[in-house]
């Protein structure tokens, strides 16, 4: 994939997927997920391709997107890193956890390292909460995260 | 002979490195020329002992666990393979206090088949309730559901034979069943587990639903956050209707049912059963005001079903056993089974089903072991982010719904998380407040602009700002939110900031709070 998209390759990549979807119920939110998956956050130039596709405004199509934690306006780093946050966590941690997260990549919630390696986001909930604190690292489920875990998981993605 | 290896595929048990043992294991029988296949079941929920190996022999199912990659070697010269004695050895698996003390009713198979193999599940008992309500007429199934005294597991605690009844009888050609398996709530994995460990129950209790309410489609609406529950449902689906499970003539009868799976965005609010029905039909997952009720007018403005997981999963035992077998589990008016998760920081963190009734004290303490950190327990919160937090004093409140909405409290969907005397409640109330606000779908202003507003309040009683004036308005506006909001969302927060304020008092004194700048 190449890093400078015309509005034109967008348009015709998001066609695509919606042609692949309109027929379900509800299709907007199947289709977004794809969008997201094909660009890894959802460009701002596919709105307007999905409203047309699916009959809508391009402002309804942006209230949707908007809507929802999952889908990003930005293009994320190589790696995206989620920390839950939620209380099962908590109990065991989680704050120092992601205070040291945070420290570590110098970025704040939701931020993206400057390097544009690793993305840090914060998750309610990954239930794994029997064995908390938990985190998902590029889509793979990680239990019982302490800090010496997370140091040796943020040295393999920054290897 | 080939001997059999279960190790789980559940995301716990992964979260804590069975891919790698499984992996290990595989390429160790190799270099040892041992004939093995390696099975990858559900989990039987006890989590302290993830990754749990089982190996079929001759004396029945053995376990070893918690098995890390560096014991595999040991393993295989202590000869697992037929039962051999080892450190990681339990025993067999059954035999588990924790799983032998247990009722186990709608995970009754999940751990121990694969769950993505049809006929393990049929061999199990499997499709027997289907079978029989397949004979039966639709009110015979609702009155079946109705009898049984099964109530909504997601945390309202409504009756399912009503709300079925609901539909059966509302007019429409088109009907839906909607599983909210939205599972948000801190604490709960039930359906997680279930979705990953047994998919083909949740698909027979929803044909089932289908059956009783004459819906032909139906939705499982999940998290984004559970990709492998996705991807195993998914593939069960495709299981189901590739053996006629599924499709126009289910198990060739004159039945149509059809189902698949949708995946949300990250909205906890979502689990709402109005806003998940928005969300579906691809919305901003607003709440949608009652009336009318989704049961009239539902997914599509159809009549639709929308139970949780643990709901539709209890069916098929009913159907196979009968109402009254099922009824006669539990306590007043809650009955039958209710799987409890215990986490956090507790010892023995896990998935314990069980007959509505133990005491708080004996899950916390007796079943989940204390705290894993050996520190007292201070509070333990029961029902996920909206459910209050309970102190010692009240350990003795059974787990029943009516006994802990005299608790001021809430079962939800049944998840218990234990915090030990680290914790300062302050901050549990102020999170309570934030998460409120985070995931506020900003519908109802009392939702919308009190959580806020709630977060600021504690701040001032926290820097000291004339904290008695402060508690007060604290009140207020929990007063406020419970019977101005629209939804639990904004309704239910009170109950945890409450709970805090009302049982540990102690900590509600002016001093910092541990929260770093966001």
């Amino acid at each position: 994939m190449s890093l400078t998209e015309t509005t034109e390759e967008i348009s015709i990549r998001v066609g695509t997927i919606c042609d692949g979807l309109s027929g379900l119920e509800g299709a907007l939110l199947p289709i977004l997920h794809e969008v997201q998956e094909e660009f890894g956050f959802i460009p701002e130039g596919a709105l307007q391709t999905i409203a047309k596709k699916l009959n809508l405004s391009r402002a309804e199509v942006h209230g949707v997107a908007s809507f929802y934690h999952d889908f990003r306006e930005e293009k994320p780093g190589r790696h995206v890193i989620k920390i839950c946050r939620a209380e099962a966590c908590q109990s065991m941690g989680a704050d120092d956890l992601g205070d040291h997260a945070k420290r570590k990549l110098k970025v704040d919630w939701s931020e993206t390292t400057s390097d544009k390696n690793v993305t840090l986001e914060p998750v309610f909930c990954l239930g794994l909460c029997a064995c908390a604190p938990a985190a998902m690292v590029d889509g793979k489920v990680v239990g019982r995260v302490n800090k010496d875990r997370l140091d040796r998981i943020l040295s393999e993605v920054r290897s | 002979m080939t001997v059999k290896i279960y190790i789980p595929l559940d995301s716990g048990s992964v979260a804590l490195g069975a891919d790698d043992v499984a992996k290990a294991i595989a390429a160790e029988a190799i270099k040892r020329g041992e004939d093995v296949q390696i099975v990858r079941n559900g989990s039987f929920g006890m989590y302290w002992l993830e990754p749990m190996v089982e190996v079929e022999t001759s004396r029945g199912r053995l376990a070893y666990g918690p098995v890390a990659v560096e014991d595999v070697d040991s393993l295989f010269d202590a000869g697992f393979l037929g039962g051999g004695e080892h450190k990681r050895f339990l025993g067999h698996t059954q035999d588990i206090p924790f799983l032998k003390a247990q009722t186990r009713l709608t995970f009754q198979r999940c751990g121990i088949i694969d769950p993505v193999s049809l006929d393990d599940y049929r061999a199990n008992d499997g499709l027997k309730g289907l079978e029989n309500a397949l004979r039966m007429t639709s009110e015979d199934i609702v009155k079946a559901v109705t009898d049984s005294g099964l109530r909504g597991r997601g945390g309202a605690g409504f009756p399912t034979g009503i709300k079925w009844n609901t539909v059966r009888q509302a007019p429409g050609d088109q009907k839906y069943i909607v599983c909210n398996a939205d599972e948000g709530d801190s604490g709960t994995f039930a359906d997680r587990m279930i979705m990953e460990g047994e998919p083909f129950v949740l698909i027979e209790g929803m044909i089932i639903a289908g059956l009783a309410t004459g819906a032909t489609k139906g939705y499982v609406y999940t998290r984004s956050e559970y990709p492998d529950a996705i991807r195993i449902m998914n593939e069960a689906i495709e299981v189901a209707r590739a053996n006629k499970l599924l499709g126009p003539k289910v198990l060739g009868s004159d039945y149509a049912f059809d189902m698949e799976v949708r995946m949300g965005a990250g909205a906890y609010v979502c689990g709402e059963e109005t806003s998940l029905l928005n969300s579906m039909e691809g919305k901003r997952g607003v709440v949608r005001a009652k009336p009318p009720l989704p049961a009239l007018e539902g997914f599509m403005g159809r009549p639709t079903v929308v139970n949780n997981v643990i709901s539709l999963c209890s069916v098929p035992v009913i159907l196979e056993k009968g109402a009254e077998y099922y009824r006669d589990f539990g306590m007043g008016r809650s009955r039958g089974t209710i799987p409890i998760q215990i986490a956090g920081n507790v010892k023995h963190g896990g998935l314990y089903e069980t007959a509505f009734g133990l005491t708080l004290g004996e899950i916390v303490d007796q079943i989940g072991g204390g705290t894993a950190s050996g520190r007292p327990v201070k509070a333990v919160q029961v029902g996920g982010p909206l459910g209050a937090y309970f102190p010692q004093e009240l350990f003795d409140t059974p787990f029943d719904y009516e006994a802990f909405a005299k608790a001021d409290g809430l079962i939800g969907h049944a998840g218990v998380v234990v915090f030990d005397d680290s914790v300062d409640m302050m901050k549990q109330a102020r999170f309570a407040m934030e998460f409120c606000a985070i995931e506020s779908c900003g519908k109802c202003t009392p939702c919308r602009i009190g959580s806020t507003r709630g977060t600021e309040v504690v701040d001032k009683i926290a820097r000291g700002e004339d904290p008695e004036m402060q508690k007060e308005l604290l009140a207020d506006l929990c007063e406020t939110m419970k019977f101005g909001s629209l939804c639990a969302l904004g309704g239910f927060t009170p109950y945890p900031v409450m709970s805090a304020l009302t049982h540990f008092p102690d900590d509600f004194k002016p001093h910092a709070l541990d929260i770093a700048a966001e």
